[in-house]
Order: structure tokens, then C-alpha cells, then sequence
């Protein structure tokens, strides 16, 4: 039997040269993998550039005068503010454009490492799992076919974030070869990660184990340049074991050097030849990390709505409290540093909104505890949207006609949502009174406790977020509206005092409604209504999912 | 002609689990071969080493005489694949995802795509997400039955179809047979292969027990036959060829081998049936009789 009818040889010649090889398929593929992120892509290239072009217009407002920049200079000289920030550099003369590779880079580079993580792992190994690579894969498609697709989809990506980037940093009038290279660090720290996240697809068998192998990754590279930067202004050797710290020693808008960059492009290469060789020697749809057996049998604990969501939630909500913890622990063993660079310079202490005095640590770590809060809000939104997927994915479906009911299913998904986040704000607050009471000695009396108690007067804002959450799955409209709310209200108090925002708008943001405990007394008021908002939303939000259709 | 599939004590292990066991499987060019096994005998597995997407451990793999896993770019423009669990991507259509598997194997007839959407009653238009499994099923039809391919994989292809979407599918199965393409058909419906397939491979935990043609086969099943009278039946225990006889109520229910019908229905006539239904047996009833370990005796 001919391999080939003479017709169809010719028809697609050029075709059938390229075919012969593990890319075959690659260029469909890949405007495939474009043609589903046609809205992914641009959003976060446009809300990344939004970002830097709003900071652009605001901070000159902020920062009026050299005077005024030379305050926000000197919280990057202290290893806290370089903790959260980055290295450090340009200080004698602060500018905007140096605020900006200083103190916006990183998150921007952490940004981008997400997407990066989201994309690669999206076109991966979660089409490995949903079994559309097995039906893509019979077709004439090489075995690297998709990899490849997904990583020009990353480069794709990353060079729309760059290109944006550096127009909104143009647009604000800031040096070109500079903000050229800010732009161009934020997509190299995006390359690396997104090319771990093709090495992590080639390990886990889950999409959702690869996402965390990479967001592990990412953490512990954002935790090495912070530890490094605060170790010495400028950046030490830890900070230079850190993609984000590679692009941030690029020293955009005080002294440019292009060579930081180089590192990443290098391991962002290795780890691109890391994941072809793993994908050369496996199965479609296999990990190298086996996925282990379970029970047979269901334990007791299994056996309620709670007792499953719980189950499934478990490894995220223990990472999330030791990847709290840590971070508490890092953050409030700076505290006493900080304070004491207030002490030197009281019009610093404005900036997180505490004063100087005796209490003035105290006021640090009530500080701190609120954008843990935040954090630990973060948690509880994306924990109550997880029914989404579920109700998606046809489960939910399976377990209300098992008789769960519900109100029953909601409640107890937000009954364990609200566990968990008690316990998250309790690991907060211990990381950051013990790092605090350990730096400060036998003095600190009962520091430890009483900044573990004081987090939990967060946790009733943290029920409204979850239960905003829930009002939106229960009228099904989509959770941006919650994000909008979560995100702005975290902007608000992250930046608010430093942006100096109109002090209406600082009142009325949902963190500032809690007393700033343990450094002011307590005051229940507050808390009991802003209980209250929480139930009155939940109360809402039953009725509306009972009364609504279940998605197909 | 060198056969289009050829498997010779293929084997495979997922960790400590053996999944295929020395199996073996052989399909000629132009045949409708039936590839029939309960639930995790190993026929998704064959058939992902069959397309490459799985590397056999020990055994040889042959599709058109080369080797599927190396070769695997180059047959695939020769076949076509239809999964048993079609997934899509939610946000896109019907029609899209048709186009991108039909573009991905090298481009098809429009003309037919169109008349196999008609005959599919499959609305294009549709995204993912809103088309039950039958829909994403036909999908995956549409988007196979439309490239002129010399091979049809199909792995339980019609388990969301309604019964009249069935009939069409085994239209096109015969469609492709007259127009001598080779179609390897996994199924654990026994109904749906003995309509269409000339020959039989059955495996059941990665070994294959049985294979030749669907007439050799069926001899080796009994049909369940269920009967009532107003006359007690039960000397047809007596009778050769009938099994396992016990009652339920009223109702004597026993298994008869091929060939041993007429003496039965003989003995019942005259005692005043009031009912009588005869069911061949399915595939997993097959197994029980032919292959459970009392039955290891009677084996061939």
C-alpha cells in the first residue's frame, strides 16, 4: 500500500516536509493557544501598563518636592522597606523614575510571573488533564508541538506586557533605554517563571500541583531578593539568587546596566530544555511524580459538605498559613529596626500610620497585621469561588441530588472558609508578635500574644469578603465586582497614606474600619457591625442560590 | 499486505500496575474490527500506544509497519481518533474545534464536513461549554469521519449517543468500510460490534483471550432466556446445552448455548408459556461463563 495518495503529497508539500519532525503542528497550535488567551493577554498587559502609568501621574502628585522623595528614600535604606520592596539604589537622589524600579518592579515582576505561571500551565498540562492533548495529539502534531505553542504564547504574553509597560513609562515622560530595560525585566522575570511552569507541567499530573510547584518557586524567589535586599542597601549575594532580584540590579533610572538581564535569559533557556527533555521520555497525560493511592473507604470526617471542602481545600489552606507564618515571623522580626529609623525620623512614621512614642512597635505590627489581613481576605474570596468550578465541573450537581440541600452546601463551604481564615490571621499574628518579642528580648512582656489575639478583630471584615463572595456565586453575576471592591479597598490601604487620598475615602475603606489593634484599645462597635454586614450579605445570598439554576 | 495494525505481547505497567499483558492484536486492511473488554481490561491503554501517546514497555507495536511511538507525526496523517470522554475547551465552538483537529491532521473536505454536520444534527455554532456529552461527541465524529484517512480509531465512541445518532455513526462506519478504510472499534456494547464488526479482539486485564471472527465467537456465548408456564419447566435442566438454571417467583431463569434454542423452545411448548424472552448475552455475561475461574476448564 502507497503511504500516500500523489495528490495530497503535493497539496500540501511544504507542509509535509515540516511535519516530519516532534514540531509538526506547532504554528496551528500556536495560534490556537492565542486565539483562547485574545482576551487573557491584552487584559493583563493593559492592567500591568495601567498600573505603572497610574503610579506615573499620582506619585509626582505624592511626592511634590526632592524633600518629600528624599523621606520616601529613607525607608528604602531600612532593610524592612527593602523587605517589601526591592534593593535599594539611586537613594542620595531619589526621582520617580528610580521609585519605580526601586519599589514597583517587583510587583510588577511578580505579576508577570503569575500570568507567566497561569499560561504555560493552562496550555499544558491542563489540556494533558482535561484529555484535549490526547484528542490534539492523534491529529499530525509532534510530540513538542504543544510545549512549543504554549512557550510562543509566553514569549507572546511577556512581550505585550513589556511593549505596554514601557509605552506607559514613555508616556509619563520617563527616559527611553531605561524604561526600555524595566519593561524588558518584568518580562524576563515572566519568562523564567513561565518556562519553571513547563518543567512543573512535565512533574505533576495536576494542573493545579504544577501551579503550585511554580507559585512555590515564585514565592521563594520574591522571599530571597526581600531577605537579600535587607540584608545590605543595594542587594546582597541572596538577592542575587533571585530572577526578581536580576532585574531589579538592572538599576533602571540611576546607573543602567543591561547584563542582570542576561542570567535570566539563560536559565529561562535551561528551563525550556529542561521540560522538552522531561516531555521526551513520558506518557501524555503522565507525571513524574506519581500521584499516590488513597483510602478506599471515606473516614468520617468526609462525610458533610464541611467535611469535603475541607478535604479539598486542606493543602492550600496549610500552605497558605505556612507561607503567612513565614512571612510574619521575617516582617515582624524587622519591626524593632523600624521603628527605631522613626525614632530618627518621625515624619516616616506617617507612612504607616502610626506614631512615635513608646508604643511605637506596637503601632508598626498593628500596621503589618492589617495588610495580613488583606492577605488572609485574598484567601477567603478565592476559597468561596472555588464553587464555581465546581458547580462548573457538574459536582455540585452530585451532591445536591445526594440530599445535601443548599443552603446547607453554602454555609458549611463558608463555615470552613471562615475556620481557615481564623486560623490564618492566628498564624499571621503569631509570626509577627514572635519575630517581634524575639528581636526585642526579655522587654517584650506579651507581645507575642497579644498581637496573635489582636488579629482575629479582622476576621468579621474577613467573613464580609467571603460572604460578598458568596452573594456573587449565589446570584451567579461573576466575582469581578467582589475583586473590584477587595482590590481597590487594598490599594486604598496600601497606598492611600502615601499617595495622601482625600481622607473621606481613607475612612471609608473597609481594613481602616478596624481599630488598629494591639496598638489602640479595642472597640467592639465596629466589629459587631461590620459582623452584622456579614450576615445581612449571607442572608442574601442563600435565598439567591436557592432560588437561581444550576449551571449545565 | 502487511497488516495495518500489528501488536505481539505488548506490555505496560503504570507503576505497580500491570495494564497490558503481553497483548496481542492484529487488524488486515478494509476490516471493522471489534476491540471489546470490561472497564480497565487495558483498551484506552492499547489504543494510546496505538497512537504514540504512551510508550510501550516491553512487546512490539506496529501501525503500518512502523513504530507508532517514533513514527508518530508521520501515521497520524494516515488515521483518525475519536475518544470515548470528549473534553473541549469551554469558550470554544463546535465548528472551531472541528476545524482546528481536521486543520491539525492536514486539512479536509468541506463538502463532507458540512453534510456530517447535517447528518450529526450538530449545531456548530455552539460554544463547549452548552453542548452535553453526546454533542462533544460528535464533535470529535464530525472532526474524524470529515479527513480522508486510511484509519479509524474510535474508542467507545457512542457512549453519549441517543440511539438514532447511534444508527448514523454506524452508517458511517459502514460508509468507511465500503470505501476500504480499516476502523478499529472499542466498545463494551456487544450489540453495537456484532452489527458493524467483521472481526473480534477480547482482552480483559491486559491480556487478550479471544480473537477471530464475530461467527467464531458467538458460538462460544449462551443467551439468558426467562420464562414463565403454567406448567412446571424445570425438566429443561435435563436438556444438553442448558446452564444455570434458578427461579425467581414464578420465572425460571437459565443460559443456553448457541445451537441448543430449538430443543429448548421444543420442550417449552407444550407447557402453556405464558412468557418467554431470550436476550443474548452481553459482553460482561460473556466473561462470567467463559472466563470466571471455575469456567478455566472449558477454555479452548
Amino acid at each position: 500500500m502507497s503511504t500516500e495518495a500523489p495528490s495530497r503529497g503535493q497539496q500540501d508539500g511544504l507542509q509535509g516536509a515540516r511535519a516530519a519532525g516532534a514540531l509538526a503542528g506547532t504554528g496551528r497550535l500556536f495560534r490556537f493557544a492565542l486565539l483562547r488567551d485574545r482576551l487573557r493577554i491584552p487584559l493583563w498587559a493593559l492592567a500591568l501598563g495601567g498600573l505603572v502609568g497610574y503610579f506615573g501621574a499620582v506619585l509626582p502628585l505624592a511626592y511634590p518636592d526632592q524633600a518629600a522623595l528624599q523621606t520616601r528614600a529613607a525607608i528604602l535604606k531600612d532593610p524592612s522597606g527593602a523587605l517589601l520592596s526591592g534593593p535599594g539604589y539611586g537613594l542620595e537622589n531619589y526621582t520617580l523614575g528610580a521609585m519605580l524600579a526601586n519599589e514597583v518592579l517587583g510587583v510588577l515582576a511578580v505579576a508577570a510571573a503569575l500570568m507567566s505561571i497561569f499560561l504555560v500551565v493552562r496550555h499544558t498540562r491542563a489540556e494533558e488533564e482535561s484529555g484535549r492533548a490526547e484528542l490534539v495529539r492523534a491529529g499530525v502534531v509532534g510530540r513538542y508541538a504543544p510545549l512549543t505553542a504554549a512557550l510562543g504564547a509566553l514569549l507572546v504574553a511577556n512581550g505585550a506586557v513589556a511593549v505596554i509597560l514601557a509605552a506607559a513609562m514613555l508616556g509619563n515622560g520617563l527616559a527611553g533605554a531605561d524604561s526600555l530595560a524595566l519593561a524588558a525585566g518584568v518580562a524576563a522575570v515572566g519568562l523564567v517563571f513561565g518556562a519553571g511552569a513547563a518543567v512543573t507541567s512535565q512533574l505533576s499530573q495536576s494542573a493545579r500541583g504544577a501551579t503550585g510547584l511554580s507559585g512555590g518557586a515564585l514565592g521563594l524567589a520574591y522571599l530571597l531578593r526581600g531577605i537579600g535586599d535587607a540584608q545590605r542597601v543595594g542587594g546582597s549575594a541572596l538577592s542575587w539568587l533571585s530572577p526578581i532580584g536580576w532585574s531589579q540590579q538592572t538599576r533602571a533610572f540611576v546607573d543602567l546596566r543591561w547584563w542582570p538581564l542576561l542570567p535570566s535569559v539563560v536559565l529561562a533557556a535551561l528551563l525550556c530544555l529542561a521540560a522538552y527533555l522531561l516531555a521526551s521520555r513520558r506518557d501524555l497525560g503522565a507525571g513524574l511524580l506519581a500521584a499516590r493511592p488513597g483510602p478506599s473507604r471515606a473516614s468520617r470526617a468526609l462525610a458533610s459538605p464541611a467535611g469535603l471542602v475541607l478535604r479539598l481545600e486542606r493543602g492550600s489552606i496549610l500552605s497558605w498559613c505556612l507561607g503567612l507564618f513565614a512571612f510574619a515571623l521575617l516582617t515582624g522580626s524587622m519591626g524593632q529596626t523600624i521603628v527605631e529609623s522613626f525614632e530618627a525620623r518621625p515624619e516616616l512614621a506617617v507612612v504607616i500610620g502610626g506614631t512615635t512614642g513608646g508604643d511605637a512597635l506596637r503601632a508598626a505590627l498593628s500596621a503589618f497585621l492589617r495588610y495580613f489581613a488583606m492577605a488572609v481576605a485574598v484567601h477567603a474570596v478565592v476559597t468561596v469561588n472555588r464553587l464555581r468550578r465546581e458547580e462548573d465541573s457538574g459536582r455540585t450537581a452530585l451532591l445536591l441530588a445526594a440530599g445535601a440541600g443548599r443552603a446547607r452546601l453554602l454555609l458549611h463551604c463558608l463555615a470552613v472558609t471562615l475556620a481557615a481564615d481564623a486560623v490564618l490571621l492566628l498564624a499571621a499574628g503569631f509570626g509577627l508578635g514572635a519575630g517581634a518579642a524575639s528581636a526585642v528580648g526579655p522587654d517584650a512582656g506579651n507581645l507575642a500574644l497579644d498581637v496573635t489575639a489582636a488579629s482575629l478583630a479582622y476576621l468579621p471584615l474577613v467573613s464580609c469578603f467571603a460572604a460578598l463572595a458568596a452573594l456573587a456565586y449565589g446570584l451567579r453575576t461573576g466575582s469581578w465586582w467582589v475583586w473590584l471592591i477587595l482590590i481597590a479597598s487594598l490599594l486604598i490601604g496600601l497606598y492611600g497614606p502615601i499617595l495622601r487620598l482625600p481622607e473621606t475615602l481613607l475612612d471609608a475603606e473597609p481594613f481602616g474600619l478596624v481599630p488598629s489593634v494591639p496598638s489602640v484599645p479595642l472597640n467592639g462597635t465596629p466589629l459587631v457591625l461590620i459582623g452584622l454586614t456579614a450576615l445581612v450579605l449571607l442572608a442574601a445570598a442563600v435565598p439567591a442560590f436557592r432560588r437561581r439554576d444550576l449551571s449545565a | 499486505m502487511s497488516p495495518v495494525i500489528d501488536v505481539h505481547k505488548l506490555s505496560k505497567n503504570f507503576g505497580a500496575v500491570r495494564a497490558l499483558d503481553e497483548l496481542d492484536l492484529r487488524l488486515e486492511a478494509g476490516e471493522v474490527h471489534g476491540f471489546l473488554g470490561p472497564n480497565g481490561a487495558g483498551k484506552s491503554t492499547t489504543i494510546r500506544v496505538l497512537l504514540g501517546a504512551a510508550k510501550a514497555d516491553s512487546g512490539t507495536v506496529r501501525l503500518f509497519g512502523e513504530d507508532p511511538w517514533a513514527e508518530a507525526v508521520r501515521l497520524h496523517r494516515r488515521l483518525s481518533y475519536v475518544p470515548g470522554d470528549v473534553n473541549l475547551w469551554p469558550k470554544i465552538t463546535g465548528g472551531e474545534a472541528i476545524d482546528l483537529l481536521v486543520s491539525l491532521r492536514g486539512g479536509a473536505d468541506n463538502r463532507r464536513r458540512s453534510e456530517l454536520l447535517e447528518r450529526f444534527d450538530l449545531d456548530p455554532s455552539r460554544k463547549a461549554r452548552t453542548y452535553s456529552k453526546g454533542n462533544r461527541q460528535k464533535v470529535a465524529l464530525v472532526a474524524a469521519l470529515a479527513s480522508d484517512v486510511e484509519l479509524l480509531v474510535l474508542d467507545e465512541p457512542t457512549s453519549g449517543l441517543d440511539p438514532l445518532m447511534e444508527r448514523v455513526f454506524q452508517d458511517c462506519v459502514r460508509e468507511a468500510k465500503a470505501a476500504e478504510r480499516t476502523v478499529l472499534l472499542s466498545s463494551h456494547l456487544l450489540a453495537e460490534v456484532e452489527t458493524l464488526c467483521d472481526r473480534v479482539t477480547i482482552i480483559r486485564q491486559g491480556r487478550t483471550v479471544q480473537s477471530g471472527a464475530l461467527s467464531e465467537l458467538r458460538h462460544l456465548a449462551r443467551a439468558a432466556v426467562s420464562v414463565v408456564c403454567g406448567k412446571d419447566p424445570s425438566g429443561v435442566a435435563l436438556l444438553p446445552g442448558v446452564h444455570d438454571i434458578r427461579r425467581d417467583g414464578e420465572r425460571l431463569l437459565f443460559s443456553v448455548e448457541d445451537g441448543a434454542l430449538p430443543a429448548v423452545l421444543e420442550h417449552l411448548l407444550p407447557l402453556d408459556i405464558r412468557s418467554f424472552t431470550s436476550t443474548p448475552p452481553t459482553l460482561e455475561e460473556l466473561f462470567v461463563h467463559q472466563y470466571s475461574p471455575d469456567a478455566q476448564g472449558a477454555r479452548p
